[in-house]
């Protein structure tokens, strides 16, 4: 062996590394604009200095409600959801080889969802305690979704198709909850159909955050296993991975991070879906599809947002823009993309 | 094998006289048997069961048709696509076929339903077309996952536009919430009338078709060999199935699932005779969509639950039946 | 380095969800030789290299490998040690090839690790070996089968084990490519000393490249030995349940399987042309 032929695969290494990270300082800076946009624009326009300084804390008057109290939460809890929705998705896509394949799919979304609406129409309940009942629900309904799948261990394509059935008869619960609500409000009912940010405030900020951050960390930490299991289960154990337990893991929190996004915003339509395949082409498919996509999705969700709010006469909800994004969007994945055969 | 069909037939059209009676009799208010025929023979006579029965005849009418239409058309589609998963629900035709209305009302200023049949029927057959291109590239053609898949997103996307469309327009939402989940309770005799036309094409494509579709589960090439013409008969097979889709959602808004279920219990009963399977799924779906307005009708008593929530709650779970029992090969 | 590891099946039986394929078998490894397993369609061969390479956990009996059972040696520990090429493994999209090859290295590093020189050097062998040097920035879904198949071994290679178990290497490859894979898995059989076990379809390509052939019929261990001791007609027909000619290939000297249908035989069926 000579010593060229270690510095060409060196030098080939390197310069893929050095574009993943340009990828991800980019939409860092770029998540970063957006936030600061988000803070500033409105009904009232604020400079970007105030609102930062809203956000350190000062006091500037008028700004400190307006930024302090509407803008920041909102912009927080999108930032977060799509964040969650990014990485969960992400995970799913490649731990089932299968773009098609992401949590809003494949109905772990409807489940946090379902019980959502429940909690808050039936019970009465809000807050914290919609948390409480969503997260879970969204767990035991993915676990419902692994039990009926497995037969034999789990299949991809089985599992797809009975999280789409599955996905089916909660959405129509949902229906039916909504149309008996006693109060039936537009706002609401878009957030739960579609996802939306109208009703995002400083009480759902504290136990999102206090979801998502350990679960996502835990998720970026386990990154390497994932790319391990994108060989197949067979190669992966035969790399010394501990297949089972990885994928436990990796399944656990990004159902996790599904339902807790669910439970604030309600399943923002393709966000899941489309952060993994856009983070793929920014990046090549170099190294773990992570946090590109965490960082795509939470862009994508700021960005959906602010069209939503100020590019027409209406107002719309972030899921209905991003649902409208979604649909040229994935045409144009499945046009292009040269490998959804073998992905299915 | 040939007899049992023959043995099913009568018990059909027996389930359908069944479900319909009882959907003239059941509701809010029950009617006695007796009271129910009078009603239906002499007409009304100023006493509230009577009235109650006048006004479920419509409502009935329009289940059985929907029903026959959802089934028939479920069953073309499998048959069309050799998958067993496909259903007007599950490939976004419903979507399509609300979407188009949608757009019909909002910016067509569209009100009557006999304008919206059309934009329904149009909507729903470039919802499929759409749907089984994308669904049928690349390798393996349109497999079931792939299908689905495509037809589940395509949905959301469809459905994030519905919303697009309406929430700047609050007053169409709520007429429009109603219709979206689907249901048959502000059904009209001129309602019925004004679908009628398309819905007797489609069946008449559909069934003509069946011969066809029995040479197409073969395979294309092997169809082709036997003498069949494959791109006419997939395209009036598939003109028939997007007609009745089409027709039966603009009447009663989207109903899923039932055009899954039902050719799959056919199939069961008859084997896979096309021959037998569409017209044993028109009246299996008349009586499935029949009894589940009835069982709404029931168990949300004194008001209704959408036909559309009972049919998901039964059908998905014999989707996911479906889903399991397949070969992994075929998927 | 020089191989030393022993792999050894004891009394092992594996099955799947109550169906047993494989009841009782024993089987010892000869370290630093190439081993073909061979056998008809079914018959468990496919699943006694899948519990070899601890995919299937044994229902009684062990796997050994160094005297250790492997299924209780923590499972990176393991993949030091042996490598193994599943029959269909998946190639994430857009991966380029010399990062697919490092993924081999994956057992060599820990949560926190850090990528070394050591690395690149072992990818760059690996590579080198195999011929893929040349296509290091590739996406590997661009490649043609053959390339693909060589870019796997060399992540196989690259985890740097003494053993190495491939599942079916040569299927889809034509005959050119097939060749080309195993010539180049006994390159590295002699230049490393790694130890080979391989399943293969092809009886004579199998009885050519075989130091060591193991004949497995409906999950039992039918013959093992020498190509030349245990390709004979009457293995042949008992194991693959085909009637054939054996007779010495002219070009390696290793037995070569001639099998004898319905039709299309020079001579009256049942006469040989060479005794072996």
């Amino acid at each position: 062996m000579s010593p060229s032929s270690v510095a060409l695969v060196r030098r080939g290494r390197l310069r893929r590394i050095r574009r993943r990270r340009t990828v991800v300082a980019g939409l860092t800076v770029l998540l970063a604009v957006l936030f600061v946009t988000s803070l500033c624009v409105g009904h009232t326009v604020y400079p970007p200095y105030d609102a930062l300084r809203v956000v350190l804390g000062d006091t500037v008057p008028g700004a400190s409600f307006t930024v302090g109290r509407l803008r920041l939460p909102r912009v927080l809890t999108g930032a977060l959801a799509g964040f969650a929705f990014g990485l969960a998705g992400a995970t799913f896509q490649t731990l089932l080889r299968n773009m098609l394949a992401s949590p809003d799919v494949i109905g772990i979304s409807s489940g946090a969802s379902a019980a959502a609406v429940f909690a808050i129409v039936v019970l009465g309940l809000g807050g914290t305690p919609v948390f409480l009942i969503a997260v879970p629900a969204g767990l035991a309904v993915a676990l419902v979704i692994y039990l009926l799948t497995y037969r034999q261990g789990v299949l991809g394509v089985r599992l797809v198709l009975v999280g789409i059935g599955v996905g089916a008869l909660l959405n129509s619960v949902v229906s039916y909850l909504l149309l008996r609500a006693p109060a039936w409000e537009v706002q609401e009912a878009m957030r739960w159909l579609t996802g939306s940010l109208g009703s995002a405030f400083w009480d759902g900020v504290g136990p999102l955050a206090t979801g998502v951050l350990p679960l996502s960390a835990v998720l970026l930490l386990a990154g390497r296993s994932l790319t391990a299991l994108q060989l197949g289960d067979d190669s992966a154990r035969a790399l010394g991975t501990r297949v089972g337990t990885s994928r436990l893991v990796l399944v656990l929190c990004a159902v996790g991070l599904t339902s807790l996004a669910t439970a604030t915003t309600g399943p923002i339509a393709f966000v899941a879906f489309l952060s993994g395949p856009v983070a793929h082409r920014l990046t090549g498919g170099n190294g773990s599809p992570l946090l590109p996509a965490a960082l795509t999705g939470a862009a994508l969700v700021l960005t959906a947002d602010l069209i939503g709010q100020f590019a027409f006469d209406t107002r719309f909800p972030v899921g209905v823009v991003t649902g409208a994004l979604g649909a040229p969007c994935l045409l144009w994945l499945l046009v292009r993309s040269r490998r959804t055969q073998g992905a299915l | 094998m040939s007899t049992r069909p023959l043995v099913w037939l009568p018990a059909c059209v027996l389930l359908v006289a069944v479900a319909a009676a009882l959907s003239v009799m059941l509701g809010a208010r029950t009617v006695s048997p007796g009271d129910a025929l009078a009603a239906l023979v002499h007409g009304e006579d100023g006493s509230l069961a009577r009235a109650a029965v006048r006004q479920r005849v419509p409502r009935t009418g329009l289940a059985l048709l929907v029903g026959a239409a959802l089934g028939t058309a479920g069953a073309v589609m499998q048959g069309l696509t050799r998958n067993p998963l496909a259903d007007p629900g599950i490939l976004g035709v419903n979507a399509g076929a609300a979407l188009a209305v949608v757009c019909g009302i909002a910016y067509l200023g569209i009100s009557t339903p006999g304008q919206y049949v059309w934009l329904a029927v149009a909507g729903a057959g470039a919802a499929a077309a759409l749907v089984y291109v994308i669904g049928s590239r690349g390798r393996g053609g349109a497999t079931p996952v792939k299908l689905a898949l495509v037809g589940t997103m395509v949905t959301a996307a469809l459905s994030s536009l519905v919303s697009a469309v309406l929430l700047p327009r609050l007053d169409v939402v709520n007429t429009f919430r109603f219709w979206q989940i689907g249901g048959v309770g502000g059904a009209s005799a001129d309602g019925i009338l004004q679908v009628l036309p398309l819905l007797a094409a489609g069946f008449v494509l559909s069934l003509a078709s069946a011969r066809g579709l029995n040479a197409l589960a073969l395979g294309d090439d092997l169809a082709a060999g036997l003498g069949e013409r494959v791109a006419r008969t997939r395209l009036s097979a598939a003109a028939g199935a997007v007609l009745l889709c089409g027709a039966a959602t603009a009447a009663a808004g989207p109903i899923g699932f039932v055009g899954l279920v039902v050719p799959h219990t056919v199939r069961l009963l008859t084997g896979p005779d096309n021959r037998w399977v569409l017209p044993l799924s028109a009246l299996t779906g008349a009586a499935l969509v029949t009894l589940a307005d009835v069982t709404g009708r029931l168990v949300a008593r004194p008001g209704d639950m959408e036909v559309g929530i009972v049919t998901a709650v039964i059908g998905a779970p014999v989707f996911i039946a479906v889903a399991r029992q397949q070969k992994v090969r075929e998927l | 380095m020089t191989a030393t590891r022993t792999l050894t099946v004891e009394a092992a039986r594996f099955g799947y969800g109550g169906r047993t394929v494989i009841d009782g078998l024993d089987l010892r490894v000869p370290p630093g030789r190439v081993t073909v397993i061979v056998g008809a369609n079914a018959c468990g061969k496919s699943t006694l290299l899948r519990g070899m390479a601890r995919l299937l956990a044994p229902e009684r009996g062990a796997v050994l490998l160094d005297g250790k059972d492997i299924h209780r040696t923590p499972t990176r520990q393991v993949a030091l040690a042996l490598g193994l090429l599943p029959q269909s493994p998946a190639a994430p999209e857009g991966i380029a090839v010399a990062d697919l090859v490092a993924r081999g290295r994956n057992p060599h590093h820990s949560l926190l690790s850090r990528w070394t020189r050591a690395d690149d050097a072992a990818v760059a062998r690996a590579m080198e070996a195999t011929g893929v040097l040349e296509l290091a920035d590739r996406p590997v879904d661009e490649l043609s089968g053959g390339q693909r198949q060589r870019v796997w071994i060399a992540m196989a290679l690259a985890q740097e084990t003494d053993v190495l178990l491939l599942d079916e290497p040569t299927t889809y490859l034509d005959v050119t490519h097939q060749v080309e894979v195993l010539d180049l898995l006994t390159d590295l059989n002699h230049d490393r000393g790694t130890t080979v076990v391989m399943v293969l379809h092809d009886l004579n390509l199998a009885a050519r490249y075989a130091d060591h052939l193991v004949a497995v019929k409906d999950g039992a261990l039918y013959a093992t030995g020498d190509a030349a001791e245990v390709v004979t007609a009457r293995t042949v027909a008992d194991v693959f349940g085909l009637r054939a000619e054996v007779i010495e290939d002219p070009v390696s000297g290793a037995p070569l399987v001639l099998p004898l249908g319905r039709h299309r035989t020079l001579r009256r069926q049942g006469v040989s042309l060479t005794k072996r």
